[in-house]
């Protein structure tokens, strides 16, 4: 569950970089872990963020959890479907479970690709 | 971790994937699948409930009734044998020990059903002051309790166990399971038609797989249950009731018509504060300690409980308010981040469950 053309952060966001547009989710892992989401909280469209920010939250059941943005830009899109379907995030969250694109105003840094990240979650599950 | 309790039924519920976390100090079932696929399923089909960490005693004795009347909020003179009832154990300031269930046997035997995390206190409290002729013992540790709830719960008991339940609301029956007793009670904690059922711990995995036979029924965790008491608005210990609140303030003075001159009584009806029931402007949920404020900002209480209500599709919470606002219509909750803006309504807030449902 870990798909090989993503990159992805410590706090378990992937990213999806095309033409300098990247979308952006939390991994099969992070929702695993979260339990059934029952609101999320998107950043605004507009809105300019540096790698690393707070940019959304989280909440399941019995768990709340913050969104950082895993590159810095503009906030150009958000999924409206989220709002009433936190749900999504749990059946799909690398395809209809997306949260919000940026358009990058720099290259990635410290992100990790599918292999550091399977690692890195085989140690956080110990 | 290493301390923690097991139920009769604990290696099934890790053998079947459980993700597992203390509670009252047992080891105990949160979700097997998902918390929202088990909340939905126990509204509308049946679910189990390990239940075991809960405990039980036994008063029996010519003074049994006296005794237990002066310790109880439950009007015991009008308690039949075959009903049980809902009430409090007090301390002297007329807050709660603890919430109870107290099942009458016979004539001169009660069962008192206690929350796991207040086993010994209770214990402890209730032997010093039980007169003579009037004798407790702690059936927990053998005694298992499962709970099957859900609108096809009574179906789903009758097909696999060949016996037809016909009880009102809080009266129980005593059958048998495979020669041993079992206390068969229509109680429950999810507000849908249920029943509550206390064997033998040596058969409580039997008849826990036993009605898993029936198709309707699938196993449900805490995290379930949780969500399901809080949309009816039923308190949990710990939270919604303490022994700095008495059943007066969490909105339960319409119960307390014992003459008996119970433990607390001349205080109960006290209020401060009061347990008001918060709906919440969306879906993202109030927390337990969160500050509640009045609409133009002024702290006047703290949220006991808070989840966002599947059944519904928003959040609902409970909280302790000033009693001089608890009338107000508009509370902000103060989540961290962001206020959330929450309305005053009534209980419960789910309304369509089948709990008193007449059963022909």
């Amino acid at each position: 569950m870990i798909p090989e053309n993503l990159l992805y952060s410590a706090s378990h966001e992937w990213l999806s970089l095309e033409d300098g547009v990247g979308t952006v989710g939390i991994t099969h892992f992070a929702q695993e872990q979260l339990g059934d989401l029952t609101f999320v909280e998107l950043p605004e469209i507009g809105r300019t963020v540096e790698a690393g920010e707070e940019i959304g939250a989280l909440e399941s059941v019995k768990a709340a959890s913050e969104i950082y943005a895993p590159i810095a830009g503009e906030v150009v899109e958000v999924n409206p479907e989220l709002e009433n379907a936190p749900e999504l995030v749990n059946e799909d969250p690398y395809g209809k479970g997306w949260m919000f694109k940026i358009k990058a105003s720099a290259e990635p840094e410290e992100l990790m690709d599918a292999a550091a990240y399977a690692e890195r979650i085989a140690e956080e599950a110990h | 971790m290493d301390n923690l309790l097991t139920t009769p039924l604990t290696s099934w519920h890790r053998e079947h994937g459980a993700k597992m976390a203390p509670f009252a100090g047992f080891d105990m079932p949160i979700s097997y699948r998902s918390i929202l696929d088990e909340h939905r399923h126990t509204r509308t089909k049946a679910s189990l409930f390990d239940i075991c960490h809960m405990g039980e005693f036994m008063l029996t004795g010519d003074r049994a009734l006296e005794s237990l009347s002066r310790l109880v909020t439950q009007n015991l003179a009008t308690l039949a044998p075959g009903k049980c009832r809902y009430g409090f154990l007090l301390n002297d300031n007329g807050c709660v020990i603890d919430d109870l269930l107290v099942y009458r046997l016979d004539p001169g035997s009660f069962m008192l059903v206690v929350n796991g995390a207040r086993m010994e206190t209770d214990r402890e409290w209730i032997k010093e002051r039980l007169g003579a002729g009037a004798e407790l013992e702690d059936i927990s540790q053998r005694t298992a309790k499962i709970d099957l709830q859900g609108p096809e719960a009574f179906k789903a008991f009758e097909q696999v166990l060949g016996q037809p339940v016909k009880l009102k609301y809080f009266t129980f029956d005593a059958m048998h399971f495979e020669q041993e007793p079992l206390l068969v009670s229509r109680t429950g904690y999810t507000g849908e038609l249920g029943l509550e059922l206390y064997v033998h711990v040596e058969k409580a995995l039997a008849l826990w797989e036993r009605l898993l036979e029936a198709e309707v029924v699938e196993p449900a965790g805490l995290g379930a249950r949780d969500t399901l008491r809080l949309e009816i608005g039923l308190p949990l210990y710990g939270q919604d009731l303490d022994e700095e609140h008495t059943p007066a303030e969490a909105g339960y003075a319409g119960m307390l018509k014992s003459e008996a001159e119970y433990t607390g009584k001349t205080r109960a009806f006290d209020v401060r504060e009061s347990l008001v029931p918060l709906k919440l402007d969306g879906r993202r949920s109030a927390r337990h300690n969160d500050a509640v404020l009045t609409s133009e900002g002024a702290a006047v209480g703290r949220v006991t409980s808070g989840s966002f209500a599947p059944s519904l599709g928003y959040a609902v919470a409970l909280a302790y308010v000033d009693a001089q606002r608890a009338g107000d219509k508009e509370f902000l909750i103060d989540a961290g981040r962001s206020q959330l803006r929450a309305e005053r309504v009534g209980l419960p807030f789910f309304t369509e469950g089948g709990a008193r449902k007449k059963i022909e």
